[in-house]
């Protein structure tokens, strides 16, 4: 019994570690630019199809496959902000929400028409989603969901030290706290904007790059991984990035656990505890702003 | 533009907007059955495009999630309709009411959020209802169930009558609901809402109840939008969570129409709407790729002009079509010049 409880928890908390990479990259930019990318999950799901062709068409290693994807994801999300995604800054709220949803349809249904509607895997990581490590008897832990995990706090960790021990850091909280003030002591908000996003394409090529490992993909699949990020955003508390990482082990724990009575159930659990949580506490559990 | 003056272009609109209500009118007489199906598409995109356009265009509640209450208004009809034995017709102002009600707490939450957090607060609000409507025992679970034949037979025994049955139905509802949406943008509380659309701290600060008219407009859109998922349920003849909560049929065309229209008006969705419905006759051959050239087109229109086709128009025009304002700019001669209602914002 007590071993159930624990393997169930423990699942969840793996599980959270998934969901947080999804939410980093949000987090990120919902934090700094202080919009909702809605495209997010397809952006995610983008990188995931980018990263098949690559260890199935090349035969890559898939970590290998994320180095060389790294650089193309921080260009993608630098050029995006730069060139359309700024145009919409400082206006309305309408402006970026429409342009975001305009591309999560033009990316889902782009990705139909070139792969179809199949789900996939990533692959060529040799043994990798397959070996665990026995805890107790009846306890095991998968290595590639410990990965995971690991890889979210080190994510969190370096995103942390970024922000508030470098010079691009110290830029991106001053145009984050205050555009206006920001441009008029010289600091040019549209690079420091562009710059940031392009951070959020490399969280989100990490992020796809466990997604695609952990779980079936689709070229559908993002508008559910967009919800998974935003509810770990908001539970977690805006512009906190460690709430993020608590935010999507709170969803985690609460998906495996309701998946451990009904499979059937696991996803409307994982929404109502948002919901129930979120009526109890709006500004999440560790708010910033 | 090909039009010497602007009220012979005013002119021109109206006797469009006046040649398509003829149409809508004699339709039954004028097109089969395949006909008037898609026209029974169009009024009720129509209806969704008027109720997203109003709580998106002048109450500032831009939600990614209405295709709940189109969902929710087609468990319900089917609901009383095929399992409680309800008059079929009773049924469907039943589900307007059921959707009202689910309005009700879906609005504790959605208005504890703001903007872009209240669009994606809405979407899971709408993902809980889909995914709870797959677990309804009875209605099919999640692969849905079709309506029963005495149900569908009950709107006429063969189906010509039956799809022109369903057609009245749809073009009433569309007449109410943009007859009512005009006369509630007319009323007290709708220039309150326009002085929201144009500025919103400026209408808080000379007494618009800003909460209390959002409040109204949320509750104002549930039962039309549960009334529009009852007529699609009878043209579809079945239910199911997919279908019926459908995020790309019921959300994210009504999105692109309105954008691609005209935010924020009442012209523009009627615009948006129609060249769709062109758009679509054209393109469906075409597959995803319509989806994508609709992506497309409605970042361009909102990238050049964010009050859409009908702004472009308006910069022409002297005045509303469906005038909407008490000072009917649009009298015989007056060629004063369309004042450039919508400002952009200065940044918060």
């Amino acid at each position: 019994m007590i071993d159930t409880i624990a393997n169930v928890l423990l699942q969840g908390i793996l599980l959270g570690g998934l969901y947080a990479l999804f939410a980093l990259g949000l987090s990120f930019s919902m934090g700094v630019m202080r919009f909702v990318n809605i495209a997010h999950g397809d952006f995610i799901v983008l990188v995931s199809f980018l990263l098949l062709v690559l260890t199935t068409a090349l035969g890559l290693n898939v970590f290998v496959a994320l180095i060389l994807v790294l650089p193309v994801t921080f260009a993608g999300g630098f050029l995006l902000q730069r060139f359309l995604l700024q145009r919409a800054a400082g206006s309305d709220v309408l402006l970026p929400l429409l342009i975001t949803f305009g591309l999560s349809i033009i990316i889902q249904n782009g990705l139909l028409q070139t792969f179809g509607a199949d789900s996939h895997v990533l692959a060529g990581a040799g043994t990798l989603q397959t070996a665990s490590i026995a805890l107790t008897s009846g306890i095991y832990i998968g290595v590639l969901p410990l990965l995971t995990l690991l890889t979210a706090v080190a994510l969190v960790l370096g995103l942390d030290r970024l922000l508030n021990y470098t010079r691009l850091g110290s830029h991106i909280r001053a145009v984050a706290d205050d555009v206006a003030a920001a441009d008029l002591i010289g600091l040019s908000s549209g690079r420091v904007y562009a710059l940031a996003m392009g951070i959020v394409g490399v969280t989100v090529a990490i992020a796809a790059c466990f997604m695609g490992l952990n779980m079936n993909f689709d070229p559908t699949s993002g508008p559910d991984r967009l919800l998974i990020a935003f509810e770990a955003v908001v539970l977690g508390g805006l512009g906190s990035l460690w709430g993020t990482l608590a935010g999507g082990i709170v969803l985690g724990i609460a998906q495996t656990v309701g998946a451990h009575f009904d499979t059937a159930w696991q996803l409307i659990i994982g929404h109502v505890v948002f919901l129930v949580l979120f009526l109890l506490r709006p500004q999440g559990l560790f708010p910033k702003y | 533009m090909a039009f010497r003056s602007p009220s012979l272009a005013m002119l021109a609109c109206r006797l469009a907007l006046l040649g398509g209500i003829a149409v809508l009118l004699l339709a039954p007489w004028l097109f089969d059955s395949e006909g008037l199906a898609v026209l029974t598409q169009f009024l009720t995109l129509l209806v969704l495009a008027l109720m997203w356009n109003l709580l998106a265009g002048y109450a500032d509640i831009i939600t990614v999630g209405q295709h709940a209450f189109v969902g929710i208004g087609a468990y319900a009809f089917y609901g009383f309709a095929a399992l409680a034995g309800v008059n079929p017709y009773a049924a469907i102002p039943l589900a307007a009411l059921v959707a009202l009600v689910a309005a009700v707490p879906a609005m504790a939450i959605v208005f504890r959020l703001r903007a872009a957090y209240l669009a994606v607060g809405t979407w899971v609000v709408a993902q809980v209802f889909m995914l709870l409507a797959g677990k309804l025992p009875g209605f099919g679970f999640g692969s849905g169930v079709s309506l029963p034949i005495a149900v569908a037979q009950a709107f006429g025994t063969d189906p010509a009558g039956r799809y022109t049955t369903i057609y009245l139905l749809a073009l009433g509802l569309a007449a109410v609901t943009l007859i009512s949406t005009w006369l509630l943008l007319r009323s007290r509380i709708g220039i309150g809402l326009t002085a929201m659309r144009d500025n919103e701290e400026a209408a808080g600060a000379l007494g618009v109840n800003i909460v209390r008219a959002r409040i109204l407009c949320f509750l104002w859109t549930a039962p039309f939008l549960g009334l529009a998922g009852a007529i699609i349920t009878l043209q579809n003849l079945r239910i199911s969570p997919p279908a019926s909560f459908s995020i790309i049929d019921w959300t994210v065309f009504v999105i692109f129409n309105v954008v691609i229209g005209g935010i924020g008006t009442l012209e523009g969705p009627i615009l948006g709407t129609a060249l769709f419905f062109v758009l679509r006759a054209y393109f469906s051959d075409l597959g995803t790729w319509h989806l994508i050239i609709l992506g497309v087109l409605s970042i361009v229109v909102i990238l050049i002009e964010p009050r859409g086709l009908w702004g472009l128009l308006r910069r022409v025009l002297p005045g509303d079509l469906i005038p909407v304002s008490h000072r009917r700019a649009a009298a015989a001669g007056a060629v004063r010049a369309a004042p450039e209602r919508f400002e952009p914002q200065p940044p918060a």
